[in-house]
């Protein structure tokens, strides 16, 4: 039998309109409101009395050991207050919460330091002729604003052109022959890309030169002495591991399903590279090339031993040292006179801009689309590069549980 | 046309056996004839890195043979001074290991506690969008060049350290670590190099680190709230046990790094080796790395060449090694099973 609602009932329920039961949503939080004020209390308490002992009873350290005696001091003061408050146990827990926050607060200080600093050194003496004017005539007691690095910065160019060249098939091809192959070899080559991204860049650079210029030194050819062709190749050997692994990565997220409809259609396993899983990735591959280059640029050390480095216009790359931005800084701030110092950080200026541009386009080639109505494959490749961490385990399988 | 897929105890053209006879089968894959060209060009490339990397060794040895055999490898590797300007040349590498294994002592040492807390606090302690950003900066990191650091740990970190190691020796001299000599200059010293290569190899660290945590099993973690856990009840007692190889791992990783940084240093240190029965002060001028070194001696004649040709062998076989090692320990553990590093 239903049960029928007496029109008292239904009337009591219009005289009380959903309204009147507005849910504002629950937000359970670790911090209340009191215990920020602790926080700030602990902090400003340990503050002054640092204060006092560094400024006032004693003399000579310096505001870095103001600093990390506050911040000691902090912690055992914000202990003790949470201890007596909520316990032993959560005060560990709220003291470890502190110190693993500010430690990765402090990993921004000295990015943003460096940047700021460089920037700040680099504007003093940056001045468009940079761009259009080499070191012709330089001499120390000119201003640094004369003078250029477009000698350096056509060299740059020139040289990671060269090493992208010569080492991004290279690259490719091992990637593939890592994820794509099934042969015995893939698991020491693995070890082997691993163990080269970890090999120091000068040793690359003393390889260059050992092989190619060292044993061709007295034939006086100069396609075998300093230039800008065998710092490509140095280059190129720091590039391989960097674009090898970023592209193995990119590889692996390609759905099997689609290598396996790709076969199950009759296609090669070389077609199905080429036109179902290149495809896929290609986004992701494009970010690893930007990475590789961006890592290319700011080498110095493969080139001290290659190209050598040259203060005057040099195009090129066969023939003759040649200079590279890298070079022109690191020459630049070893010299004596102030002059130089400064052009060397015009040209430092120029080596982060190009620098923070690449890992910007990288970012952007590589940011996170699931948002966007791409399709799920792409999705999950583009994904990948950038933040390789799934998300927050402890969080998704509640949501999965609360799914119909 | 594709390959095949041939069932090599069965005929295709004859008919069925009658009797059913299970003989086990047997499926080999015949490649066609683009397949084979893209498997052999592939394999080509796969076993080319290989080969490059022994060819570096190689090529190494047979261009320091001339400083070796004039020297004798025991001696070269036992010998603290670099003398080229005696006859004969008297050179070692030991004075500039001994710099270079202290720059990365110190490197790391500095940056594990940060990596630690950095890779914690992108897993365990953020939100998906403050997770983002502390990311980038890692990366961000990781992407400035060698160069840039050691330009600004040179001309403006220098100046700020050097109170630092004036504080620490003079309160903390009597530990043998901390001491320095009277009236020496605190600039240009392993600790300030060790500083600015620990921010160089944090992002490498971080990343391992932060890969090793995530992959900590949810449910582990979510019995240990249950239980009652505090948060940092639960990094203790899960992720911490779990991520401890990758910890171990990622830490050496780091320390190849550190090993191998070149132009940071080569700013930094003066480069001059390290002296016989000198005791070592970390806190004053002085000290040299092999790859510093090398850096600093471009262009030098042939016998210095040759040698320090020798010395990048030397670098080389231990990078290579320390590398080695980081990545069968990460690979070993339980955690760092599915890691990249």
């Amino acid at each position: 039998m239903t049960i029928t609602e007496t029109p008292a009932a239904e009337a009591a329920a219009k005289r009380q309109p959903p309204t009147q039961r507005i849910r504002t949503p629950r937000r359970p939080r670790e911090f209340t409101t009191f215990d920020v004020w602790i926080l700030l209390g602990s902090l400003i308490s340990a503050l002054c009395l640092n204060w006092l002992i560094f400024y006032r009873f004693t003399v000579g350290a310096s505001l870095f050991g103001f600093i990390i005696g506050s911040y000691v001091t902090f912690l055992v003061i914000f202990a003790a207050v949470t201890a007596d408050r909520v316990g032993r146990l959560v005060a560990t827990d709220r003291v470890m919460t502190v110190v693993v926050v500010s430690a990765a607060a402090i990993v921004f200080i000295p990015l943003v330091l460096l940047v700021g600093y460089i920037l700040v050194e680099g504007l003093k003496a940056l001045r468009p002729n940079f761009f259009i004017e080499d070191q012709t005539g330089i001499t120390p007691i000119m201003p640094s604003t004369s003078g250029g690095g477009y000698h350096a910065i056509i060299g740059t160019v020139e040289q990671v052109g060269l090493a992208l060249i010569e080492s991004l098939p290279l690259a490719i091809a091992a990637a593939v022959f890592l994820n794509e192959s099934r042969s015995k070899w893939r698991r020491p080559v693995r070890i082997f890309v691993d163990a080269m991204s970890g090999l120091p860049s000068i040793v690359a650079g003393l390889f260059i030169f050992a092989v190619l210029i060292l044993p061709f030194a007295k034939s006086g050819n100069p396609l075998f002495g300093y230039n800008g062709f065998m710092a490509s190749l140095a280059l190129a050997i720091t590039m391989l591991p960097t674009i090898t692994r970023t592209v193995e990565v990119v590889l692996r997220l390609v759905p099997d399903g689609l290598r396996e409809a790709s076969l199950a259609l009759g296609a090669s396993r070389a077609r199905t590279v080429w036109s179902v899983v290149f495809p896929t990735a290609r986004t992701g591959m494009t970010t690893a090339v930007v990475l590789g280059i961006a890592r290319a640029v700011g080498e110095t050390a493969p080139l001290l031993f290659t190209a050598f480095g040259y203060d005057l216009m040099n195009s090129n790359p066969f023939n003759g040292p040649q200079e590279s931005l890298p070079l022109f800084v690191y020459r630049n701030i070893r010299k004596p006179d102030i002059s130089a110092i400064e052009r060397g950080f015009a040209g430092a200026l120029v080596l982060l801009l190009i620098v923070l541009v690449l890992f910007a386009i990288a970012r952007f080639f590589g940011r996170d689309r699931s948002k966007s109505k791409k399709s799920g494959i792409r999705r999950r490749s583009f994904s990948a590069i950038t933040s390789l961490i799934p998300s927050r385990p402890n969080a998704s399988p509640a949501k999965e549980a609360s799914a119909p | 046309m594709s390959g095949t897929l041939v069932d090599e105890n069965h005929d295709v053209g004859a008919s069925p056996p009658e009797g059913r006879v299970r003989t086990k089968r047997i499926v080999t894959e015949v490649p066609s004839a683009v397949d084979r060209r893209f498997n052999f060009i592939t394999m080509g490339a796969g076993i080319s890195v290989l080969v490059l990397l022994l060819l570096v060794g190689l090529f190494l040895m047979i261009q320091s043979s001339d400083a070796l055999g004039e020297t004798g490898i025991w001696t070269f590797l036992t010998r603290t001074e670099w003398r080229t300007d005696v006859q004969p040349a008297r050179i070692g590498v030991l004075g500039l290991l001994t710099g270079t294994v202290l720059v990365a002592l110190v490197a790391v040492t500095i940056a594990i506690p940060f990596s630690v807390f950095c890779a914690l606090a992108i897993t365990e302690y953020s939100t998906a969008k403050r997770r983002k950003w502390l990311v980038g900066v890692v990366d961000l990191l990781a992407a400035v060049p060698s160069l840039l650091f050691g330009l600004w740990g040179f001309l403006y970190l220098s100046d700020k350290i050097v109170p630092i190691s004036r504080w620490l020796s003079q309160n903390f001299g009597f530990i043998p670590l901390f001491k320095t000599e009277s009236d020496a200059s605190l600039t240009g010293s392993i600790f300030i190099a060790g500083i600015v290569v620990a921010l160089m190899v944090l992002p490498i660290i971080t990343s391992v680190v932060r890969e090793v945590f995530s992959q900590t099993p949810p449910g582990e973690k979510e019995a240990a709230l249950a239980l009652g856990g505090t948060r940092w009840g639960m990094i203790r007692t899960v992720v911490f046990p779990f991520g401890k190889g990758g910890i171990i791992g990622g830490s050496m990783l780091g320390l190849g790094r550190a090993l191998g940084e070149t132009i940071a240093v080569a700013l930094l240190l003066p480069q001059v080796p390290q002296k016989i029965g000198e005791s070592i002060h970390i806190l004053q001028n002085g000290g040299a790395t092999v790859s510093g070194f090398i850096a600093n001696r471009a262009g030098a004649d042939s016998f210095t060449t040759s040698g320090l040709l020798a010395a990048g062998l030397v670098l080389f076989v231990i990078t290579l090694a320390t590398n080695m090692i980081a990545s069968v320990v990460v690979s070993k553990s339980r955690s760092g099973a599915g890691v990249d590093i």
